[in-house]
């Protein structure tokens, strides 16, 4: 039964027909969804504080305004993630609680800090960009709920990439030091958003039953290799350098060679020891806490109403 | 310290006059004016929708998938309620 199940659900995804939250899936598909997905859910909530950071900082109105519809979508984006986590069975509560005991992770790539204003358009024009090489592709996801998610995300989350690189054109323009500050904001970050794409394919186990259920349509290694590419063009407009010697167009392969991802700061950072781990996580604990009261107080009043109503009925 | 969650809302967004609501997504509110309220910030930023239902998802009643195949059986062998099943010469105009 349970054999025979597993094949019309491996052909449904063959044929491509989207598996909904009530058809039958095996177990550990639900348990891969419920991970990838609630990872991004939080990794959405957690991004939004590094560009927090920025918004009474930021250098005119306009630019304010910007990050605050950004940061607003990133939340909004977290919402989308979450409620299509929820359809596979998992609570709201649940999710929030393997956040915070650290059961679940957020990409790393939010334990790094952000020092200067060029650091928020380097998120935009990086982070963003490698995000949305990772998200497109989910956009035809085989969980459809999923899916649909992301196709809301990625409609919003190119203003982000947009926006992030007008900040470093305008940089790129300025003076001797607002030159410097676009330069150092993109050696700080372009490694870490190199390896936003996550382990070597030979050392990620499970992508190849993620890709067979069509989870994911790229590996690793392909993803990453089509944003160094990307990349490598794009920063010839900034009139940055992308801080790898080893850079360089390969005629045979019709990509850029990189050099070597430093695996250790990698996991170094996974494993909890990145300059922000701890800080960020104490903020989503801190603000889940200090709000608590106004959750309980929301329910209080919506029970008192539905007492009068009753009354007056 | 309470860890409940609110009670979780289906959204239906109308994206312009004239134009069914459609199943957008869901989300937590305490109330019905909340969810409102919340479905707005969270699924209409850009403009998306010009009126919004909510409904509070335990108010759902679903088909069960696993019984497609027989529940939408009986349409199944009815050609003859499509406009193509019908042989007809070409030269018959405007049909």
């Amino acid at each position: 039964m349970a054999e025979q199940q597993e094949k019309i659900f491996q052909d449904k995804v063959d044929h491509e027909i989207r598996i909904e939250p009530k058809d039958w899936m095996p177990d550990q598909y639900r348990k891969t969804l419920i991970r990838q997905m609630s990872q991004h859910a939080h990794s959405e909530i957690v991004g939004m504080l590094p560009e927090g950071n920025w918004i009474t900082r930021a250098p005119s109105l306009r630019r304010k305004a910007t990050l605050i519809a950004k940061v607003q979508d990133e939340a909004g984006h977290g919402l989308y993630l979450y409620s299509a986590a929820e359809t596979l069975g998992i609570s709201r509560a649940e999710m929030i609680d393997q956040l915070h005991s650290g059961k679940t992770k957020y990409s790393s790539i939010f334990n790094y800090p952000t020092l200067t204003w060029a650091d928020i358009g380097a998120i935009g024009w990086l982070v963003d960009g490698a995000a949305i090489m990772n998200q497109v592709p989910l956009c035809r996801a085989s969980y459809g709920p999923y899916a649909r998610a992301m196709i809301r995300i990625c409609k919003e989350e190119s203003f982000h990439q947009r926006q992030g690189f007008e900040i470093l054109l305008t940089l790129s323009k300025g003076s001797e030091e607002q030159k410097r500050m676009c330069q150092d904001a993109i050696d700080r970050w372009w490694w870490p958003a190199v390896m936003m794409f996550g382990p070597n394919d030979e050392s990620s186990p499970h992508t190849k039953q993620s890709v067979a259920w069509k989870i994911k349509r790229f590996t690793n290694d392909e993803l990453r290799q089509k944003f160094i590419d990307v990349c490598a063009e794009q920063v010839h407009i900034l009139g940055m350098k992308i801080p790898d010697p080893d850079l360089k167009w390969n005629e045979q392969t019709k990509h850029y060679d990189f050099g070597a991802i430093n695996w250790d700061e990698f996991w170094n950072v996974v494993n909890g020891n990145g300059p922000c781990n701890k800080e960020r996580l104490a903020a989503r604990i801190k603000a889940h806490e200090e709000g608590a009261w106004v959750r309980e107080a929301a329910i209080a009043y919506a029970e008192k109403k539905k007492r009068k109503e009753k009354v007056i009925a | 310290m309470s860890n409940k969650d609110w009670p979780l809302w289906e959204v239906f967004i109308r994206s312009k006059q004239g134009l069914d609501h459609k199943h957008a997504g869901s989300l937590h509110a305490a109330d019905a004016q909340m969810a409102i309220e919340n479905a707005r910030d969270v699924y209409t930023r850009r403009m998306e929708g010009i009126s919004i239902w909510v409904v509070e998802s335990k108010y759902i009643h679903a088909s069960n998938p696993a019984e497609g195949s027989s529940f939408y059986d009986p349409a199944n062998d009815k050609a003859y309620r499509h406009p193509t099943f019908y042989d007809l010469p070409d030269e018959l105009r405007n049909m």
